[in-house]
Order: C-alpha cells, then structure tokens, then sequence
C-alpha cells in the first residue's frame, strides 16, 4: 500500500492511471484483460482448493484444510437453509461459488495497490487493476446472471401466465392500476440486479480508491492510515460477498415462492 | 469505467464456476458432512447406550451385594438364635435333672424318716408292752391288755 512513486501528471495522473483497465479492443467490444484474468484466476484457485477439499473429504476426522472448507461450506450450507425453503441442486453451490469468488476478488484490494502494477509495468503491461470487484463488468456481471436466475425461476415455478398475473395485477388488484402495477414491479425486478452489482461496485472502488489516496501521502503518514483502513477492509471484503450472497439466495427464493 | 464485452466474459466465467460448483465441489463436500454427522450421532448414540448399561450393571452389582449382606447378616442371626435357644435348653434340662435328683433325695430322705418312725414306733411299743407286762405280771388277762396296748400302740403311731 506504500509507495513514493508518483507518476507524470502528478496526484490525479497516478489516480487515474491506477483506475484505468488493461484492455483490449475498441468500443463496446473493449475486453479488461486484467479484469478477466484476475477473475478466471480466482476462481481457478477457488476450485482449485474447494475440488482438493471435495476429493479428499471422508466422514472421518478432518485436517484443518479439510475443516476450514468445510467450515465455509456448512456457514453457507446454513445461511441456504435458512432463507431458502424450496427444493434446489443450484442454490447452495450458487452461493457458495459467489461468496468464495466475491471474497478473493475483494480480498486483492488487500495487495499493496503499487505491488501488482509495478510487476505489470516491469514485464510491459501498461496499466493493470488488481481488484475485479473494482469493475462495473465484473459486478454485473454476477448480478445479472442472478437476474437471469430470478426470472428463469419465476417462470418455471409460477408459470409464465402467473408470473405475468403477478407482473400486472401485483400489488394492487385493480384493472385501473395494471400500468402502475407494471411500472412498480418493472423497477423492482430491475433494481435487483442494478443494486446487486452498484452495492458491490461502490463499496469496492470507493475502498481502492482511499487506499490509492493513501498512497499519495508521505510515506511516514501512510502506515498510520493504510493499516486502519487494511483492517476495516477485511471486515468490508467479507460483509459485501456476505451480502451479495445473501441477497442471491433471497431473490432467488422470492422467485420461488408464489404472492 | 464503462460496461463493455468484458461484461459477456464475466458471466461465462461465474457461469462456468457455478457449474464446476455445482457438480464437483458441493455434493462430495456436502455427502462427507452428512455422513461425518450421522457417524459422530452414531458414536454419541453408543455411548449414550454404553453409559445406560454401565448404570444397569453397577444398579445390579449394588442389588447383588445387598442381598448377599442381608443373606450374611441373616445366617448370624438364625445362627445367634440357635445357640441362645441351645443354651436355654440346656439350662433347662440341667434345672429339671438338678429338681428330679433334689425330688430323688428329699423321696428317699422321706423313706427313710418313715422307716425310722416305723422302727421307732415298733420299738417303742415292744418296750412299752414289755414295760407293761413287766409292771402288770399279776394281771393276768393278757388279752384285754393287748387289745388296750393295741390302741394305744395305734395311738403313738
């Protein structure tokens, strides 16, 4: 999180420099390679230990890997059961692979925020941001699978004839109140993933954004300010997977249930 | 900070780890957890059962030596009892022997009194009637003296 370097342009070059992706491409078609690859490579080592953990799990004792995975596991496990009372294969390995990948991808917000391009810079990469869950593609990402999710749901356990009944006559029963029925539950549906993927974004970027601000300070102030503020993170990183998985298995359990 | 195509690549990508989820790392995990727990509520049932036994084992014990002491301290008493009744009977018996050989002595003692009596009262009337006959040499009517002596013989008896 330290570092003396500041680059041409001053405070707002390094800031800037800092937020921008690596990418490839024009336009829409632009690809943030440091995005995905960051991305893919978390939740590589992600299935990489929980498959470990799954391959040798047995009903006997467990070695601490063993129970620290099964540990995340049953706290999910718990978290589904508690919330979600359908009958679902998709829900718990849903919540658990959204919990675990949002963890690492907040948790690269604990890397030193110079540590990572720095090495980028020595082997030619110009820009490169460390933290996915700083990405507004990577957040949507998610939330708009999960949207896909609630809506897929909801019509296959409602049916599409209830759940457009639902859509038009919900919560006001009324002929005359279709078009603002239409309209509330319009905003509704859409502000499921909207806040799903802004919550995450915001409390991310705005969390890089102080650490990199505080980079900008003397390197005596920096410790002071950076450790703090690394400590409050790790409960920041935590709350907002938390969170986000939460939230997946609520709306995903709304789309089960019938009004 | 725009939406882009890296967008498309993201959903691939949780895509693809919800399914890898899915299929390889939830069940195994899940199927341990279930069969660790059912295994550790066996474990606990066993010995929940094994204590249970233990308590009816050691219940049983304590029965067995309690009626093993009351049989103990029964077999003293019967055996107290025997020899306090064995003793008494002897004192009896040794009472009635010691009263039959007092009866024995005092009946002979009494036999012999009267034998005496019975000799003393023959003597006594040989020799008043020798004492009477030397007196009344001359009255001669030895018969009506006999008769009179007879009575009187009687008399002293």
């Amino acid at each position: 999180m330290a570092t003396e370097a500041h680059d041409a342009g001053g405070a707002t070059g390094y800031i800037v420099h800092h937020l921008t992706p690596l990418s490839s491409g024009e336009g829409f078609w632009t690809l943030h390679v440091d995005t995905l690859f960051f991305s893919v490579f978390l939740g590589a080592v992600f299935l990489f230990f929980f498959r470990k953990a799954a391959e040798q799990a047995t009903a006997g004792v467990p070695g601490p890997f063993q129970n620290f995975v099964e540990m995340i596991v049953e706290f999910v496990d718990t978290q589904v059961k508690d919330s979600f009372h359908g009958r679902n294969a998709l829900i718990a390995p849903l919540a658990l692979s959204i919990f675990a990948w949002v963890f690492l991808m907040n948790a690269m917000d604990l890397l030193p925020v110079d540590l990572l391009p720095d090495v980028g810079k020595a082997i030619g990469l110009e820009y490169l941001r460390v933290v996915p869950s700083t990405d507004l593609n990577a957040t949507f990402g998610m939330s708009i699978s999960v949207f896909f999710l609630i809506i897929f749901y909801s019509l296959k356990v409602k049916g599409p004839g209830h759940f457009a009944m639902e859509f038009l006559f919900h919560p006001f029963s009324h002929w005359a109140l279709v078009p603002f029925n239409l309209l509330l539950n319009t905003v509704e549906y859409l502000a499921k993933p909207v806040s799903l993927g802004l919550r995450l974004f915001g409390n991310m970027y705005a969390g890089e954004l102080i650490f990199i601000l505080i980079a900008l300070l003397p390197w005596w102030v920096q410790p002071a300010l950076s450790f703090p503020w690394a400590v409050f993170h790790i409960l920041i990183i935590t709350l907002q997977a938390f969170i986000f998985m939460v939230l997946t298995i609520v709306y995903l359990s709304l789309a089960h249930e019938s009004h | 900070m725009n939406i882009n195509a890296t967008l498309f690549g993201q959903m691939v990508t949780f895509a693809l780890l919800v399914w890898f989820t899915m299929k390889y790392v939830w069940p195994p995990l899940l199927q341990a957890l279930e069969e660790r727990k059912k295994k550790i509520a066996e474990g606990l049932a066993a010995a929940e059962k094994g204590k249970h036994e233990m308590e009816l084992a050691e219940k049983r014990a304590t029965a067995a030596l309690k009626e093993a002491k009351d049989q103990a301290a029964e077999i003293v008493n019967q055996a107290q009892k025997r020899a306090n009744a064995l003793v008494d009977e002897s004192k009896e018996a040794a009472k009635i022997e010691g009263e039959r050989i007092l009866a024995n002595a005092r009946s002979e003692i009494d036999r012999e009194l009267e034998n005496a009596k019975e000799e003393l009262r023959k003597q006594v009337s040989a020799l008043a009637i020798s004492a009477a006959e030397k007196i009344l040499q001359r009255e001669v009517d030895q018969k009506k003296h006999k008769e009179i002596l007879a009575g009187l013989g009687k008399q002293l008896g």
